[in-house]
């Protein structure tokens, strides 16, 4: 490690929401002129971190220094200006606009009368683009371009920033070979300029490739920092997963029955290929990976939320049309998404109405639908998940997200589905629920529903699953066994090394 | 023309749209300019509008070639103009403003009681009083948007409601006349030179300098990004809720100089001046090719789509159109406009993507 001052030290920073804990104690020290990696599963706090440094979120405790000062930032416009340059994981782009006003927007270059001076600007992005050695019209709209080119553009924004610090949360996901190789020669270049990078990536061969350092980050804790010399990938695996998969609770034997979905050759462009699975009667299936991964969009296509090119989605041997949600509650499919808040629950609504949203069809009499009727049908299903609110007409929002979820799954179930599908089941849960709902989940599997849970937590992943499918860059690259599945197996296939996985 | 010269770096060959999509800088500068003008939904726009004028005029030449029709051309939509030239700014950033029909009546009400009370104001005063009242009645819009997080179409209906109540209040029973108001201040709306009326040259000053400040400043071209993705602005760190007060009180301050020169024009104000032309301006701003979800569109095209409202609905009588129709013309128009809005994204949409996955 250079003995330089260092550019960004965190120290012990700390940020919650609300009673989710995002970032418990989080710390990173960045030297000028150097290349550090920072390591972890997808929820350890990475991007907290980062948009803590960004000045998105304010820390609720912790130091932060810039240059050895302390600097507590409200806004991105104080890290701009103080030379915090960051690529987000999601780029963030304005579709409308032209690629060049993307890269300047909020600091154009301006010629006499504060003009901007378009001509000026699209000299210099093409100059950031053949020094990235892409090929991208700066004059054309942002709107279609690939995901690749969007983070090429960021990247582009970044480096036209001229900034000391400059952090990439992940910026090679959406890249080929070649650009990653154009991106890390341009990231070598700003190195021995003396600025400082922080590089977040799950692709190990690419961190032992481009950083001189590296930071493990667990369950939104510091865990240690090593020289990459010193270190080997299966040494950061285990400090990244370093956890007992026994303290969750773990899934009861069912018997395994007919298959109830079959995915044959499902295809989108762009978001999957060629993905084809089953699921039993009886069986938790995960679908693991990175986010961003495409496992929620195979999901949403099998519900029939969003359409696919090719392939066929049977439930019970029937075949579901695409791009009908309607088709596939009545095939027999639930569906509980991953933001709940949002898309799976009524918030203000009472939890008995909205337990019987889905069923009110079969509820209303005579097109009326009495709340005595609601909170008939729902009682029973609130009882048998313990759903812990005093009354069934209490508002959702008042609960916990625990208690949230249940009311979500309790709607569900009402239906009486055959398969399950949901979608993170315990994001935003903390702790102590959680294992409530992986109880409720094994429970009904036991009693012979085909679940298909998305998960980016292995434990839950490894604890809950009969069988782990992951995905990688919208295909399905390992199909492992709930016997075979371990932490650094799952993880190789969900970061490319798929000989590993084998 | 179409298939001429233009190559992919892989050589295979080019249609000018596509290129004017995907590669515009594989274009001479001129045939790009050239492109980009003839394919603008502002020149198409300007099309129907000619075509209108060209079909009205054969039926009844002193529709435009009498000095009578040539000045209504003119006058007629320049009040318009001014408040689809303030919506435009409003929409372009995603949001709207009801609110500029009871502004703009309130400040013509303002203008002629400024007249009776201070007899001796210099009427450059009246009009920066005005501009001025009009731009603190945006900014409340502004405010209540910007910091309420209330969405622009409920804020902006309510205070639609509480200014023209404010103004009944005020006004009650009374009128402002012709006889009240200075002759120089009338000469405005009947004065011309090279038969251009005053009021015309004053709105098109404004749409001029307003144009001008949308493409080439700044602040012009981050009210055009906070409307494409106000989330992205954010974390852009561009001033979002500053920029959206700018964008609320210049709309204010235009219906503000568009209810003096109201009054300026038609020398009577009574309560109901201005009623339903908020939703005029609207339908100027969506028929000149204003996207209603923001981020895209020209206060050229919104000024264009004024012109051909107003136009329209005086070329229809002369047609021998029946007034129920004319209201269904207009209706129509708009729906066309929205529906070749949503056709047109439709269309580039899927164009970008075929380029992205053949390249």
């Amino acid at each position: 490690m250079p003995h330089t001052s260092p550019t960004l030290v965190l120290d012990h920073v700390r940020k919650t929401f609300g009673p989710v804990v995002a970032l418990s104690s989080g710390s990173l020290t960045v030297h000028p002129g150097s290349i550090h990696a920072l390591v972890g599963e997808n929820g350890a706090g990475k991007s907290t971190l980062v948009k803590i440094v960004a000045g998105v979120y304010r820390r609720d405790a912790g130091e932060f220094l810039l240059d050895g000062a302390a600097v507590n930032f409200g806004s991105t416009v104080e890290s701009k200006g103080q030379g915090v340059a960051v690529i987000y994981q999601e780029p963030t782009l304005f579709p409308d606009l032209s690629v060049t006003e993307n890269i300047f927007m909020g600091r154009q270059l301006l010629g006499a009368g504060r003009r901007i001076d378009r001509a000026a600007m699209y000299a210099e992005a093409e100059g950031l683009f053949s020094r990235l050695g892409v090929h991208i019209d700066p004059r054309r709209p942002s709107e279609g371009l690939s995901i690749a080119d969007q983070q090429l553009i960021e990247i582009a924004k970044a480096i036209s920033l001229d900034a000391k610090l400059l952090i990439m949360d992940e910026p090679t996901a959406a890249l080929s070979g070649v650009e990653v190789d154009r991106l890390f020669a341009v990231a070598r270049s700003l190195r021995d300029e003396g600025r400082a990078l922080v590089f977040i990536s799950h692709r190990f061969d690419e961190v032992f490739a481009l950083c001189d350092t590296v930071t493990v980050m667990r369950d939104g804790k510091y865990i240690s920092t090593h020289t990459v010399a010193d270190t080997s990938v299966d040494a950061l695996v285990s400090e990244m997963v370093g956890r007992e998969v026994a303290d969750l609770f773990p899934k009861t034997p069912a018997e395994i029955g007919e298959p109830v979905l079959e995915v044959d050759g499902l295809t989108s462009t762009g978001v999957f290929h060629d993905v084809s699975f089953q699921v039993r009667a009886g069986e938790i299936v995960a679908l693991a990976g990175l986010v961003g991964a495409g496992r929620s969009e195979i999901a949403r296509a099998v519900f029939g939320v969003d359409g696919y090119e090719s392939g066929s989605v049977r439930v019970n041997g029937k075949a579901v049309s695409e791009g009908d949600p309607r088709a596939a509650i009545r095939a027999g499919v639930a569906f509980i998404p991953e933001d709940r808040r949002k898309q799976g629950l009524v918030i203000d609504a009472s939890v008995s109405r909205n337990v019987a949203a889905v069923i009110r069809r079969s509820l209303a009499k005579a097109g009326l639908l009495l709340p005595g009727a609601e909170n008939k049908a729902a009682a029973p299903w609130a009882a048998r998940l313990q759903v812990k609110t005093s009354a069934l007409d209490m508002s959702a929002t008042t609960m916990s997200g625990g208690n949230q979820q249940k009311v979500v799954i309790a709607k569900w179930l009402a239906t009486h589905p055959k398969l399950l599908i949901i979608d993170e089941p315990t994001r935003g849960i903390d702790v102590g629920t959680k294992s409530e709902v992986h109880r409720l989940l094994s429970e009904l599997a036991g009693q012979g529903l085909a679940i298909l849970m998305i998960s980016s937590e292995l434990p839950e992943v490894l604890g809950m699953a009969d069988r782990v499918l992951v995905v990688c860059e919208g295909r399905v690259t390992a199909d492992i066994d709930r016997a075979e599945a371990t932490p650094e197996a799952v993880m190789h296939a969900a970061t490319h090394s798929l000989e590993a996985a084998r | 023309m179409n298939q001429a010269d233009l190559k992919h770096a892989d050589g295979t060959e080019v249609s000018t749209s596509e290129a004017l999509l995907v590669e515009p800088s594989a274009l001479s500068p001129g045939r790009r300019a050239f492109n980009t003008f003839v394919r603008s939904r502002e020149f198409s726009i300007f099309l129907v509008l000619v075509a209108v004028i060209l079909v009205a005029t054969v039926k009844n030449g002193s529709f435009l070639f009498s000095s009578d029709g040539w000045r209504n051309f003119l006058l007629n939509p320049s009040i318009l103009l001014l408040l689809a030239v303030g919506q435009a700014a409003v929409v372009i950033t995603r949001n709207v403003d009801l609110s500029v029909g009871s502004v703009m009546a309130l400040t013509a009400y303002l203008t002629g009681r400024l007249f009776i009370d201070q007899p001796g104001l210099p009427i450059i005063v009246v009009f920066g009083l005005c501009i001025l009242f009009g731009a603190m009645l945006g900014l409340v819009n502004g405010v209540l948007v910007a910091y309420g997080k209330v969405p622009a179409l409920v804020i902006t209906l309510g205070t639609l409601y509480v200014y023209r109540g404010v103004m009944l209040t005020w006004a009650g029973s009374d009128r402002i006349n012709a006889g009240d108001l200075p002759g120089d201040f009338l000469a405005l709306g009947t004065k011309a030179v090279l038969t251009i009326p005053w009021l015309t040259i004053i709105a098109f000053a404004v749409l001029a300098a307003v144009g001008y400040y949308m493409y080439t400043a700044r602040g012009g071209r981050e009210l055009y990004a906070i409307g494409s993705d106000p989330d992205a602005a954010v974390l852009y760190g561009l001033k979002v809720k500053r920029r959206i007060l700018a964008a609320f009180a210049l709309s204010g301050a235009l219906a503000g100089l568009a209810g003096l020169l109201y009054t300026a024009r038609y020398g009577t104000v009574s309560s109901s001046v201005g009623f339903g032309i908020e939703l005029q301006a609207v339908a100027a701003v969506v028929i000149g090719g204003v996207a209603i979800f923001g981020g895209s569109g020209t206060v050229w095209g919104a000024a264009i789509g004024a012109f051909l409202l107003v136009t329209i609905n005086r070329a229809l009588p002369s047609l021998g159109i029946e007034d129920f129709w004319q209201r269904a013309v207009v209706g129509a128009l708009i729906l066309g406009a929205i529906v070749l809005d949503r056709l047109l994204a439709l269309r580039q949409a899927r164009k970008l993507a075929e380029a992205r996955d053949s390249s």
